[in-house]
Protein backbone atom coordinates (compact mmCIF):
# COMPACT_ATOMS: atom_id res chain seq x y z
CA UNK A 1 0.00 0.00 0.00
CA UNK A 2 1.33 3.49 -0.75
CA UNK A 3 1.44 5.26 2.83
CA UNK A 4 -0.26 8.35 3.33
CA UNK A 5 1.54 10.59 5.94
CA UNK A 6 -1.83 12.15 6.94
CA UNK A 7 -2.34 8.67 8.04
CA UNK A 8 0.75 7.61 9.72
CA UNK A 9 0.36 11.15 11.54
CA UNK A 10 -3.44 10.30 12.77
CA UNK A 11 -2.20 6.69 13.95
CA UNK A 12 0.80 8.06 16.04
CA UNK A 13 -0.21 11.34 17.11
CA UNK A 14 -3.38 10.11 19.15
CA UNK A 15 -1.79 7.23 20.27
CA UNK A 16 0.74 9.39 22.13
CA UNK A 17 -2.16 10.96 23.51
CA UNK A 18 -4.00 8.14 24.55
CA UNK A 19 -1.31 6.55 26.03
CA UNK A 20 -0.43 9.92 28.13
CA UNK A 21 -3.69 9.89 29.25
CA UNK A 22 -3.37 6.84 30.33
CA UNK A 23 -0.27 7.33 32.14
CA UNK A 24 -1.91 10.39 33.96
CA UNK A 25 -4.82 8.61 35.22
CA UNK A 26 -2.75 5.75 36.17
CA UNK A 27 -0.46 8.15 38.05
CA UNK A 28 -3.62 9.41 39.99
CA UNK A 29 -4.51 6.06 40.92
CA UNK A 30 -1.44 5.06 42.46
CA UNK A 31 -1.34 7.90 43.96
CA UNK A 32 -4.76 7.07 45.29
CA UNK A 33 -3.59 4.13 46.70
CA UNK A 34 -0.82 6.07 48.59
CA UNK A 35 1.81 3.84 46.51
CA UNK A 36 3.13 7.70 44.70
CA UNK A 37 3.04 10.79 46.17
CA UNK A 38 -0.20 13.01 45.16
CA UNK A 39 0.47 15.65 42.75
CA UNK A 40 -0.62 19.14 42.16
CA UNK A 41 -4.23 19.27 39.72
CA UNK A 42 -1.79 21.62 38.15
CA UNK A 43 0.19 18.95 36.93
CA UNK A 44 -3.26 16.62 35.99
CA UNK A 45 -4.76 19.47 34.24
CA UNK A 46 -1.34 20.58 31.97
CA UNK A 47 -1.38 16.98 31.26
CA UNK A 48 -4.23 16.35 29.32
CA UNK A 49 -4.51 19.42 27.71
CA UNK A 50 -1.18 18.08 26.16
CA UNK A 51 -2.86 14.83 25.91
CA UNK A 52 -5.79 16.46 24.22
CA UNK A 53 -3.77 18.91 21.95
CA UNK A 54 -1.96 15.65 20.48
CA UNK A 55 -5.05 14.06 19.60
CA UNK A 56 -6.18 17.29 17.89
CA UNK A 57 -3.51 17.66 15.83
CA UNK A 58 -3.68 13.60 15.14
CA UNK A 59 -7.99 14.98 14.35
CA UNK A 60 -6.55 17.66 12.02
CA UNK A 61 -4.03 15.28 10.28
CA UNK A 62 -6.80 12.67 9.14
CA UNK A 63 -8.40 15.62 7.24
CA UNK A 64 -6.08 15.63 5.16
CA UNK A 65 -6.96 12.17 3.86
CA UNK A 66 -10.71 12.99 2.55
CA UNK A 67 -11.58 14.32 -0.37
CA UNK A 68 -14.44 15.74 1.33
CA UNK A 69 -13.68 16.97 4.53
CA UNK A 70 -16.67 19.16 4.82
CA UNK A 71 -18.90 16.18 4.66
CA UNK A 72 -16.83 14.16 7.50
CA UNK A 73 -19.53 14.85 10.11
CA UNK A 74 -21.72 12.39 7.85
CA UNK A 75 -18.86 9.54 9.01
CA UNK A 76 -20.57 8.70 11.88
CA UNK A 77 -23.74 6.86 10.86
CA UNK A 78 -22.27 3.51 9.91
CA UNK A 79 -20.66 2.69 13.29
CA UNK A 80 -22.81 -0.40 13.23
CA UNK A 81 -20.86 -2.06 10.47
CA UNK A 82 -18.07 0.32 9.84
CA UNK A 83 -14.87 0.38 12.05
CA UNK A 84 -13.66 3.81 10.58
CA UNK A 85 -17.56 5.50 11.54
CA UNK A 86 -16.83 3.41 15.03
CA UNK A 87 -13.37 5.67 15.29
CA UNK A 88 -15.17 8.80 14.48
CA UNK A 89 -17.26 8.49 17.50
CA UNK A 90 -14.68 7.12 19.98
CA UNK A 91 -12.19 10.04 18.96
CA UNK A 92 -13.93 13.00 19.89
CA UNK A 93 -15.70 11.08 22.99
CA UNK A 94 -12.26 10.46 24.00
CA UNK A 95 -11.77 13.53 23.60
CA UNK A 96 -14.54 15.20 25.63
CA UNK A 97 -13.57 13.35 28.85
CA UNK A 98 -10.26 14.02 28.68
CA UNK A 99 -11.03 17.61 28.48
CA UNK A 100 -13.36 17.82 31.10
CA UNK A 101 -10.43 15.30 33.11
CA UNK A 102 -8.53 18.00 32.76
CA UNK A 103 -11.14 20.67 33.49
CA UNK A 104 -11.78 18.88 36.53
CA UNK A 105 -8.71 18.87 37.90
CA UNK A 106 -7.80 22.67 36.94
CA UNK A 107 -10.44 23.79 38.92
CA UNK A 108 -9.86 21.52 41.90
CA UNK A 109 -13.36 19.55 42.04
CA UNK A 110 -11.03 17.42 43.32
CA UNK A 111 -13.20 17.22 46.61
CA UNK A 112 -14.36 13.20 47.48
CA UNK A 113 -18.08 12.63 46.18
CA UNK A 114 -18.46 9.71 48.64
CA UNK A 115 -16.15 6.93 49.96
CA UNK A 116 -16.54 3.20 49.41
CA UNK A 117 -15.53 1.20 52.78
CA UNK A 118 -14.45 3.64 54.04
CA UNK A 119 -10.91 3.92 52.75
CA UNK A 120 -11.44 4.82 48.83
CA UNK A 121 -12.67 8.28 48.25
CA UNK A 122 -14.23 8.61 45.29
CA UNK A 123 -14.43 12.37 43.29
CA UNK A 124 -15.26 13.57 39.59
CA UNK A 125 -12.08 13.24 38.27
CA UNK A 126 -11.52 9.27 39.28
CA UNK A 127 -15.00 8.50 37.22
CA UNK A 128 -14.19 10.76 34.52
CA UNK A 129 -10.88 9.43 34.38
CA UNK A 130 -12.22 5.84 34.66
CA UNK A 131 -14.39 6.86 31.33
CA UNK A 132 -11.64 8.44 29.70
CA UNK A 133 -9.54 5.70 30.30
CA UNK A 134 -12.58 3.34 28.36
CA UNK A 135 -12.99 5.47 25.46
CA UNK A 136 -9.26 5.68 25.33
CA UNK A 137 -9.32 1.79 25.20
CA UNK A 138 -11.97 1.33 22.43
CA UNK A 139 -10.17 3.98 20.17
CA UNK A 140 -7.51 1.97 20.49
CA UNK A 141 -9.69 -0.86 19.07
CA UNK A 142 -11.10 1.32 16.63
CA UNK A 143 -8.37 2.88 14.86
CA UNK A 144 -6.70 -1.14 14.79
CA UNK A 145 -9.48 -2.26 13.43
CA UNK A 146 -9.74 -0.10 10.85
CA UNK A 147 -6.78 -2.26 9.76
CA UNK A 148 -7.15 -5.81 11.33
CA UNK A 149 -10.74 -5.97 9.50
CA UNK A 150 -9.38 -6.25 6.34
CA UNK A 151 -9.28 -10.04 5.72
CA UNK A 152 -7.76 -9.90 2.49
CA UNK A 153 -4.61 -7.90 3.04
CA UNK A 154 -2.96 -10.55 5.15
CA UNK A 155 -0.32 -8.58 6.97
CA UNK A 156 -2.88 -6.67 8.71
CA UNK A 157 -5.62 -9.18 9.41
CA UNK A 158 -4.40 -10.36 12.66
CA UNK A 159 -4.62 -9.30 16.02
CA UNK A 160 -1.09 -8.61 16.10
CA UNK A 161 -2.21 -5.31 14.53
CA UNK A 162 -4.61 -4.31 17.58
CA UNK A 163 -1.64 -5.07 19.85
CA UNK A 164 0.92 -3.18 18.30
CA UNK A 165 -1.27 -0.04 18.18
CA UNK A 166 -1.94 -0.56 21.81
CA UNK A 167 1.24 -1.37 23.13
CA UNK A 168 3.17 1.28 20.89
CA UNK A 169 0.76 4.13 21.68
CA UNK A 170 0.96 2.83 25.52
CA UNK A 171 4.74 2.97 25.33
CA UNK A 172 5.19 6.32 23.48
CA UNK A 173 2.33 7.66 25.53
CA UNK A 174 3.82 6.82 29.07
CA UNK A 175 7.36 7.82 27.73
CA UNK A 176 5.71 11.83 26.98
CA UNK A 177 4.45 11.34 30.54
CA UNK A 178 7.90 10.77 31.90
CA UNK A 179 9.53 13.31 29.80
CA UNK A 180 6.75 15.69 31.29
CA UNK A 181 7.09 14.66 34.44
CA UNK A 182 10.89 15.28 34.54
CA UNK A 183 10.28 18.72 32.49
CA UNK A 184 8.23 19.73 35.55
CA UNK A 185 10.55 18.42 38.02
CA UNK A 186 8.15 15.95 39.87
CA UNK A 187 9.27 12.90 40.92
CA UNK A 188 6.92 10.47 38.85
CA UNK A 189 9.95 10.13 36.10
CA UNK A 190 11.02 6.61 37.51
CA UNK A 191 7.48 5.34 37.68
CA UNK A 192 6.45 6.18 34.55
CA UNK A 193 10.00 5.34 32.95
CA UNK A 194 9.42 2.01 34.25
CA UNK A 195 5.95 1.50 32.68
CA UNK A 196 7.32 3.00 29.45
CA UNK A 197 9.80 0.40 29.16
CA UNK A 198 7.30 -2.55 29.56
CA UNK A 199 5.05 -1.26 27.12
CA UNK A 200 7.71 -1.06 25.13
CA UNK A 201 8.82 -4.43 25.52
CA UNK A 202 5.33 -5.47 24.80
CA UNK A 203 4.90 -3.76 21.92
CA UNK A 204 8.89 -5.32 20.79
CA UNK A 205 7.53 -8.66 21.51
CA UNK A 206 4.42 -7.72 19.35
CA UNK A 207 5.81 -6.02 16.50
CA UNK A 208 8.57 -8.65 16.15
CA UNK A 209 6.24 -10.97 16.26
CA UNK A 210 4.03 -9.55 13.19
CA UNK A 211 7.40 -8.98 11.17
CA UNK A 212 8.22 -12.79 11.45
CA UNK A 213 4.57 -13.33 10.32
CA UNK A 214 4.39 -11.85 7.94
CA UNK A 215 7.75 -12.87 6.75
CA UNK A 216 6.41 -16.01 6.43
CA UNK A 217 2.89 -16.52 4.57
CA UNK A 218 2.19 -16.73 1.63
CA UNK A 219 -1.11 -15.51 -0.02
CA UNK A 220 -3.73 -17.99 -0.78
CA UNK A 221 -4.81 -16.04 -3.65
CA UNK A 222 -2.85 -16.29 -6.87
CA UNK A 223 -3.20 -15.07 -10.28
CA UNK A 224 -4.63 -17.74 -11.25
CA UNK A 225 -7.51 -17.47 -8.76
CA UNK A 226 -7.87 -13.75 -9.85
CA UNK A 227 -8.07 -14.06 -13.39
CA UNK A 228 -9.52 -18.10 -13.56
CA UNK A 229 -6.91 -19.10 -15.88
CA UNK A 230 -5.23 -22.33 -14.27
CA UNK A 231 -2.00 -22.61 -16.09
CA UNK A 232 1.42 -22.60 -14.71
CA UNK A 233 3.01 -20.01 -17.01
CA UNK A 234 0.75 -16.94 -16.69
CA UNK A 235 2.36 -13.43 -17.70
CA UNK A 236 0.59 -10.26 -17.90
CA UNK A 237 1.33 -8.63 -21.20
CA UNK A 238 -0.89 -5.12 -21.08
CA UNK A 239 -2.55 -3.59 -17.88
CA UNK A 240 -5.07 -2.11 -20.01
CA UNK A 241 -3.54 1.71 -20.38
CA UNK A 242 0.00 3.46 -20.60
CA UNK A 243 0.07 6.24 -17.91
CA UNK A 244 -0.84 5.78 -14.47
CA UNK A 245 -4.00 4.91 -12.61
CA UNK A 246 -5.10 5.09 -8.98
CA UNK A 247 -5.10 1.38 -8.53
CA UNK A 248 -1.17 1.80 -9.42
CA UNK A 249 -0.83 4.76 -7.64
CA UNK A 250 -2.77 3.81 -4.25
CA UNK A 251 -1.95 -0.01 -3.73
CA UNK A 252 2.03 0.34 -4.75
CA UNK A 253 4.58 1.74 -2.50
CA UNK A 254 7.17 2.36 -5.45
CA UNK A 255 9.86 2.05 -2.57
CA UNK A 256 13.11 -0.08 -2.94
CA UNK A 257 13.70 -3.27 -1.13
CA UNK A 258 16.68 -1.81 0.51
CA UNK A 259 15.15 1.24 1.53
CA UNK A 260 12.63 -0.86 3.35
CA UNK A 261 14.96 -2.99 5.22
CA UNK A 262 16.77 0.35 5.98
CA UNK A 263 13.35 1.64 7.66
CA UNK A 264 12.47 -1.68 9.32
CA UNK A 265 15.83 -1.94 11.12
CA UNK A 266 15.51 2.19 11.63
CA UNK A 267 12.69 1.93 13.47
CA UNK A 268 13.45 -1.18 15.56
CA UNK A 269 16.17 0.93 16.60
CA UNK A 270 14.64 4.23 17.49
CA UNK A 271 11.43 2.88 18.44
CA UNK A 272 12.61 -0.11 21.08
CA UNK A 273 15.86 0.21 21.41
CA UNK A 274 17.17 3.74 21.99
CA UNK A 275 14.25 4.87 24.30
CA UNK A 276 14.85 2.20 26.64
CA UNK A 277 18.88 2.75 26.81
CA UNK A 278 17.92 6.35 27.10
CA UNK A 279 15.32 6.25 29.91
CA UNK A 280 17.29 3.96 32.12
CA UNK A 281 20.60 6.72 31.73
CA UNK A 282 18.22 9.43 32.46
CA UNK A 283 17.17 7.25 35.47
CA UNK A 284 20.97 6.54 36.70
CA UNK A 285 21.65 10.36 35.68
CA UNK A 286 18.77 11.63 37.34
CA UNK A 287 18.47 13.91 33.82
CA UNK A 288 15.51 16.00 32.92
CA UNK A 289 16.29 16.06 29.15
CA UNK A 290 17.31 12.33 28.60
CA UNK A 291 13.46 11.55 28.56
CA UNK A 292 12.57 14.43 26.38
CA UNK A 293 14.85 12.83 24.29
CA UNK A 294 13.64 9.38 24.74
CA UNK A 295 10.41 10.47 23.56
CA UNK A 296 11.54 12.44 20.56
CA UNK A 297 13.61 9.47 19.00
CA UNK A 298 10.74 6.78 20.18
CA UNK A 299 8.09 9.18 18.54
CA UNK A 300 10.49 9.33 15.18
CA UNK A 301 10.83 6.05 15.23
CA UNK A 302 6.97 5.24 15.08
CA UNK A 303 6.29 7.29 12.24
CA UNK A 304 8.63 5.31 10.38
CA UNK A 305 7.13 1.99 12.22
CA UNK A 306 3.62 2.82 10.41
CA UNK A 307 5.61 3.93 6.82
CA UNK A 308 6.30 0.00 7.11
CA UNK A 309 3.22 -1.41 8.37
CA UNK A 310 1.93 0.24 5.33
CA UNK A 311 4.22 -1.04 2.59
CA UNK A 312 4.30 -3.76 4.24
CA UNK A 313 0.67 -4.75 3.05
CA UNK A 314 0.07 -6.50 -0.42
CA UNK A 315 -3.17 -6.02 -1.51
CA UNK A 316 -4.89 -8.74 -3.62
CA UNK A 317 -5.47 -6.21 -6.34
CA UNK A 318 -1.99 -5.70 -7.27
CA UNK A 319 -1.92 -9.42 -8.54
CA UNK A 320 -3.62 -7.76 -11.71
CA UNK A 321 -0.65 -5.42 -11.90
CA UNK A 322 2.04 -7.86 -12.24
CA UNK A 323 4.56 -5.61 -14.40
CA UNK A 324 4.21 -3.05 -11.79
CA UNK A 325 4.31 -5.38 -8.56
CA UNK B 1 -34.28 -11.58 -6.30
CA UNK B 2 -33.47 -9.93 -8.87
CA UNK B 3 -29.27 -9.63 -9.18
CA UNK B 4 -27.86 -7.91 -12.38
CA UNK B 5 -24.56 -9.07 -13.82
CA UNK B 6 -22.29 -9.00 -16.76
CA UNK B 7 -20.83 -12.69 -17.67
CA UNK B 8 -17.38 -12.17 -19.86
CA UNK B 9 -16.77 -14.89 -22.27
CA UNK B 10 -13.39 -14.82 -22.81
CA UNK B 11 -13.49 -17.23 -25.16
CA UNK B 12 -13.91 -14.60 -27.51
CA UNK B 13 -13.00 -11.65 -26.10
CA UNK B 14 -10.51 -10.05 -28.68
CA UNK B 15 -9.22 -7.13 -26.27
CA UNK B 16 -10.28 -4.40 -28.58
CA UNK B 17 -11.05 -2.25 -25.65
CA UNK B 18 -14.63 -1.33 -27.67
CA UNK B 19 -16.57 -1.62 -23.97
CA UNK B 20 -13.74 0.80 -22.14
CA UNK B 21 -14.34 3.81 -24.56
CA UNK B 22 -18.29 2.93 -24.97
CA UNK B 23 -18.41 2.59 -21.05
CA UNK B 24 -16.40 6.25 -20.73
CA UNK B 25 -18.66 7.78 -23.23
CA UNK B 26 -21.43 7.00 -21.70
CA UNK B 27 -20.88 6.95 -18.19
CA UNK B 28 -18.56 10.21 -18.50
CA UNK B 29 -22.15 12.24 -19.54
CA UNK B 30 -24.50 10.45 -17.34
CA UNK B 31 -25.47 9.73 -14.21
CA UNK B 32 -22.07 9.16 -12.60
CA UNK B 33 -20.09 11.37 -14.79
CA UNK B 34 -18.05 13.07 -15.48
CA UNK B 35 -15.24 10.62 -15.39
CA UNK B 36 -12.37 12.77 -15.17
CA UNK B 37 -9.31 12.65 -17.23
CA UNK B 38 -5.91 14.39 -16.08
CA UNK B 39 -3.33 15.43 -18.35
CA UNK B 40 -4.83 13.48 -21.27
CA UNK B 41 -1.70 14.83 -23.69
CA UNK B 42 0.93 14.85 -21.34
CA UNK B 43 3.59 12.02 -20.18
CA UNK B 44 1.85 11.31 -17.40
CA UNK B 45 -2.01 10.83 -18.39
CA UNK B 46 -4.33 9.54 -15.90
CA UNK B 47 -7.82 8.82 -15.61
CA UNK B 48 -11.29 7.33 -13.95
CA UNK B 49 -12.64 3.92 -16.00
CA UNK B 50 -15.03 1.89 -14.98
CA UNK B 51 -13.93 -1.02 -16.77
CA UNK B 52 -10.17 -1.99 -17.98
CA UNK B 53 -9.07 -4.73 -20.29
CA UNK B 54 -5.86 -6.34 -19.41
CA UNK B 55 -3.84 -8.77 -21.73
CA UNK B 56 -2.35 -11.86 -20.17
CA UNK B 57 -0.57 -14.75 -22.13
CA UNK B 58 -0.58 -18.61 -21.03
CA UNK B 59 2.08 -21.15 -22.05
CA UNK B 60 5.66 -21.08 -23.16
CA UNK B 61 5.67 -20.49 -27.05
CA UNK B 62 4.70 -21.59 -29.50
CA UNK B 63 1.97 -23.14 -27.60
CA UNK B 64 0.39 -19.98 -25.79
CA UNK B 65 -2.63 -18.23 -25.64
CA UNK B 66 -3.54 -14.98 -25.13
CA UNK B 67 -6.46 -13.61 -22.55
CA UNK B 68 -8.06 -10.96 -23.44
CA UNK B 69 -8.99 -9.85 -19.70
CA UNK B 70 -12.26 -7.38 -19.01
CA UNK B 71 -12.66 -6.62 -15.37
CA UNK B 72 -15.27 -4.24 -13.98
CA UNK B 73 -16.83 -3.74 -10.87
CA UNK B 74 -18.10 -7.44 -10.08
CA UNK B 75 -21.52 -6.26 -7.76
CA UNK B 76 -20.49 -9.01 -5.35
CA UNK B 77 -23.90 -10.62 -3.70
CA UNK B 78 -21.75 -10.14 -0.29
CA UNK B 79 -19.73 -6.35 -1.44
CA UNK B 80 -16.94 -6.12 1.53
CA UNK B 81 -16.82 -2.08 -0.11
CA UNK B 82 -20.38 -1.58 1.69
CA UNK B 83 -20.26 -2.48 5.24
CA UNK B 84 -16.91 -0.34 5.70
CA UNK B 85 -18.42 3.02 4.35
CA UNK B 86 -18.47 5.09 6.93
CA UNK B 87 -21.06 7.26 5.72
CA UNK B 88 -23.46 4.79 3.91
CA UNK B 89 -22.24 6.19 0.64
CA UNK B 90 -21.60 2.85 -0.87
CA UNK B 91 -24.66 0.71 -0.93
CA UNK B 92 -26.07 -1.71 -2.52
CA UNK B 93 -29.39 -1.64 -4.71
CA UNK B 94 -31.85 -4.00 -2.52
CA UNK B 95 -34.06 -4.31 -6.12
CA UNK B 96 -31.45 -5.41 -8.46
CA UNK B 97 -28.02 -6.02 -6.13
CA UNK B 98 -26.23 -2.83 -8.31
CA UNK B 99 -23.27 -1.99 -5.80
CA UNK B 100 -23.42 1.99 -6.18
CA UNK B 101 -21.44 5.14 -4.46
CA UNK B 102 -23.82 8.16 -3.55
CA UNK B 103 -21.94 11.31 -4.49
CA UNK B 104 -23.21 13.45 -2.35
CA UNK B 105 -22.15 11.37 0.55
CA UNK B 106 -18.80 10.11 -0.33
CA UNK B 107 -16.18 11.63 1.54
CA UNK B 108 -13.20 10.46 -0.30
CA UNK B 109 -11.80 8.52 2.61
CA UNK B 110 -10.70 6.02 -0.05
CA UNK B 111 -11.39 2.75 2.65
CA UNK B 112 -13.80 1.26 0.10
CA UNK B 113 -10.83 0.69 -2.12
CA UNK B 114 -8.79 -0.63 0.44
CA UNK B 115 -11.59 -3.30 1.02
CA UNK B 116 -12.38 -4.53 -2.56
CA UNK B 117 -9.63 -6.81 -3.12
CA UNK B 118 -10.21 -6.58 -7.09
CA UNK B 119 -9.28 -3.24 -7.16
CA UNK B 120 -12.41 -2.01 -8.93
CA UNK B 121 -12.99 1.35 -7.61
CA UNK B 122 -11.26 4.00 -8.44
CA UNK B 123 -10.47 7.62 -6.99
CA UNK B 124 -12.01 10.69 -8.97
CA UNK B 125 -8.96 13.25 -7.88
CA UNK B 126 -10.83 16.05 -9.59
CA UNK B 127 -14.55 15.76 -7.96
CA UNK B 128 -12.81 13.44 -5.07
CA UNK B 129 -15.16 11.12 -4.57
CA UNK B 130 -15.20 7.40 -5.32
CA UNK B 131 -16.19 6.18 -8.62
CA UNK B 132 -16.85 2.90 -9.72
CA UNK B 133 -18.77 0.51 -12.67
CA UNK B 134 -22.66 1.40 -11.90
CA UNK B 135 -24.03 -1.64 -14.56
CA UNK B 136 -25.00 1.80 -16.32
CA UNK B 137 -27.64 2.10 -13.99
CA UNK B 138 -29.29 4.99 -15.68
CA UNK B 139 -29.54 3.15 -19.25
CA UNK B 140 -30.61 -0.85 -17.28
CA UNK B 141 -33.65 1.04 -15.63
CA UNK B 142 -34.88 3.72 -18.46
CA UNK B 143 -38.35 2.38 -18.82
CA UNK B 144 -38.44 4.74 -21.94
CA UNK B 145 -35.28 3.16 -23.80
CA UNK B 146 -37.09 -0.20 -25.76
CA UNK B 147 -35.71 -2.84 -24.71
CA UNK B 148 -33.03 -4.28 -26.45
CA UNK B 149 -31.65 -0.99 -25.27
CA UNK B 150 -31.86 -1.54 -21.39
CA UNK B 151 -28.61 -2.85 -21.45
CA UNK B 152 -25.43 -1.70 -19.81
CA UNK B 153 -22.68 0.23 -22.75
CA UNK B 154 -20.09 -2.07 -22.58
CA UNK B 155 -22.81 -4.82 -23.39
CA UNK B 156 -24.43 -2.85 -26.56
CA UNK B 157 -20.60 -2.14 -28.07
CA UNK B 158 -19.03 -5.38 -27.69
CA UNK B 159 -18.63 -6.56 -31.05
CA UNK B 160 -17.85 -10.21 -30.87
CA UNK B 161 -20.92 -10.11 -27.83
CA UNK B 162 -18.37 -11.33 -25.47
CA UNK B 163 -20.36 -9.36 -23.01
CA UNK B 164 -23.52 -11.30 -21.90
CA UNK B 165 -26.17 -9.15 -19.31
CA UNK B 166 -28.60 -10.13 -17.09
CA UNK B 167 -30.09 -11.47 -13.79
CA UNK B 168 -28.16 -14.29 -12.31
CA UNK B 169 -30.78 -15.26 -9.75
CA UNK B 170 -32.97 -16.10 -12.96
CA UNK B 171 -32.36 -19.99 -13.47
CA UNK B 172 -33.50 -19.29 -17.27
CA UNK B 173 -32.04 -15.83 -17.93
CA UNK B 174 -29.07 -15.56 -20.59
CA UNK B 175 -26.30 -15.14 -18.19
CA UNK B 176 -27.62 -17.82 -16.04
CA UNK B 177 -27.56 -20.34 -18.76
CA UNK B 178 -23.92 -19.63 -20.01
CA UNK B 179 -22.73 -19.91 -16.60
CA UNK B 180 -24.33 -23.10 -16.08
CA UNK B 181 -23.81 -25.15 -19.76
CA UNK B 182 -20.20 -22.97 -20.06
CA UNK B 183 -18.16 -23.01 -16.69
CA UNK B 184 -18.72 -19.57 -15.68
CA UNK B 185 -16.64 -19.04 -12.67
CA UNK B 186 -15.90 -15.98 -10.53
CA UNK B 187 -12.70 -14.58 -9.30
CA UNK B 188 -10.51 -15.34 -6.20
CA UNK B 189 -14.24 -16.94 -5.12
CA UNK B 190 -11.46 -17.67 -1.51
CA UNK B 191 -12.76 -14.30 -0.43
CA UNK B 192 -16.16 -15.33 -0.42
CA UNK B 193 -17.56 -12.40 -1.78
CA UNK B 194 -19.64 -14.45 -3.96
CA UNK B 195 -18.60 -12.36 -7.07
CA UNK B 196 -22.08 -11.90 -9.48
CA UNK B 197 -19.96 -10.99 -12.20
CA UNK B 198 -18.55 -14.25 -14.50
CA UNK B 199 -16.19 -15.50 -16.57
CA UNK B 200 -16.41 -18.10 -18.94
CA UNK B 201 -13.26 -20.15 -19.68
CA UNK B 202 -11.28 -20.50 -22.79
CA UNK B 203 -13.24 -23.79 -25.03
CA UNK B 204 -10.37 -26.21 -25.85
CA UNK B 205 -8.47 -25.95 -28.78
CA UNK B 206 -6.20 -28.14 -30.92
CA UNK B 207 -3.29 -26.58 -33.09
CA UNK B 208 -0.93 -28.86 -34.73
CA UNK B 209 2.51 -27.22 -35.13
CA UNK B 210 5.25 -28.13 -37.61
CA UNK B 211 8.51 -26.90 -36.97
CA UNK B 212 9.89 -25.93 -40.08
CA UNK B 213 6.49 -23.39 -40.15
CA UNK B 214 7.72 -21.67 -37.64
CA UNK B 215 10.88 -19.87 -39.70
CA UNK B 216 9.99 -18.06 -42.37
CA UNK B 217 11.13 -19.57 -45.70
CA UNK B 218 12.07 -16.31 -47.45
CA UNK B 219 13.72 -14.71 -44.76
CA UNK B 220 17.50 -13.92 -46.76
CA UNK B 221 18.88 -12.08 -43.64
CA UNK B 222 18.49 -14.85 -41.47
CA UNK B 223 17.73 -12.35 -38.74
CA UNK B 224 14.67 -14.39 -37.44
CA UNK B 225 16.09 -16.70 -34.13
CA UNK B 226 13.84 -19.08 -32.43
CA UNK B 227 13.55 -19.73 -28.67
CA UNK B 228 14.83 -22.89 -27.37
CA UNK B 229 11.77 -24.95 -27.31
CA UNK B 230 11.19 -26.69 -23.74
CA UNK B 231 11.75 -30.50 -24.67
CA UNK B 232 8.52 -31.45 -22.32
CA UNK B 233 6.36 -29.83 -19.44
CA UNK B 234 2.88 -28.52 -19.16
CA UNK B 235 1.24 -28.09 -22.52
CA UNK B 236 -2.19 -26.39 -22.52
CA UNK B 237 -3.60 -29.62 -23.15
CA UNK B 238 -2.75 -30.84 -19.58
CA UNK B 239 -4.46 -27.93 -17.92
CA UNK B 240 -7.40 -29.12 -15.74
CA UNK B 241 -10.03 -26.53 -16.54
Amino acid sequence: MHPAFSVIFLTTLIGVGQGLFLALYTGQLYALANLLPAQSSNFYAVGSMVSLALLFAGLIASFFHLGHPERAWRAATQWRTSWLSREVLALPAAMGLIFLYGTVHFFDLTKPLFVISGTLPVDFSLIIGGLGTLAVFGLFLCTAMIYASLRFIKAWYSPLTVANFLFLGIASGFMLAAAFSAYQGTSLVGFYGTWAVIATLFGLLTRVATLYRNGQFRCKVDLKSAVGVHHSQLEQKAQGFMGGSFNTREFFHGRSQRLLNLIRYAFLLMVFVVPVILILLAYALESETLPLLAFGIQYLGLILERYHFFTEAQHPQNLYYQSMA
Amino acid sequence: MTQLALVIDLNVCVGCHACVTSCKEWNTSGWAGPMTDLRPYDADPTGVFFNRVQTYEAGVFPNTETYHFPKSCLHCEDPPCVPVCPTGASYKREDNGVVLVDYDKCIGCKYCSWACPYGVREFDEQQKVMKKCTLCIDRVTDMTLPESERKPACVLACPTSARIYGDIHDPDSDVSVAIREQGGYPLQPEWGTKPSNHYLPRRKTRIQIHEDELVRVDNPLKKEELPTLPEAGETLDDVAW
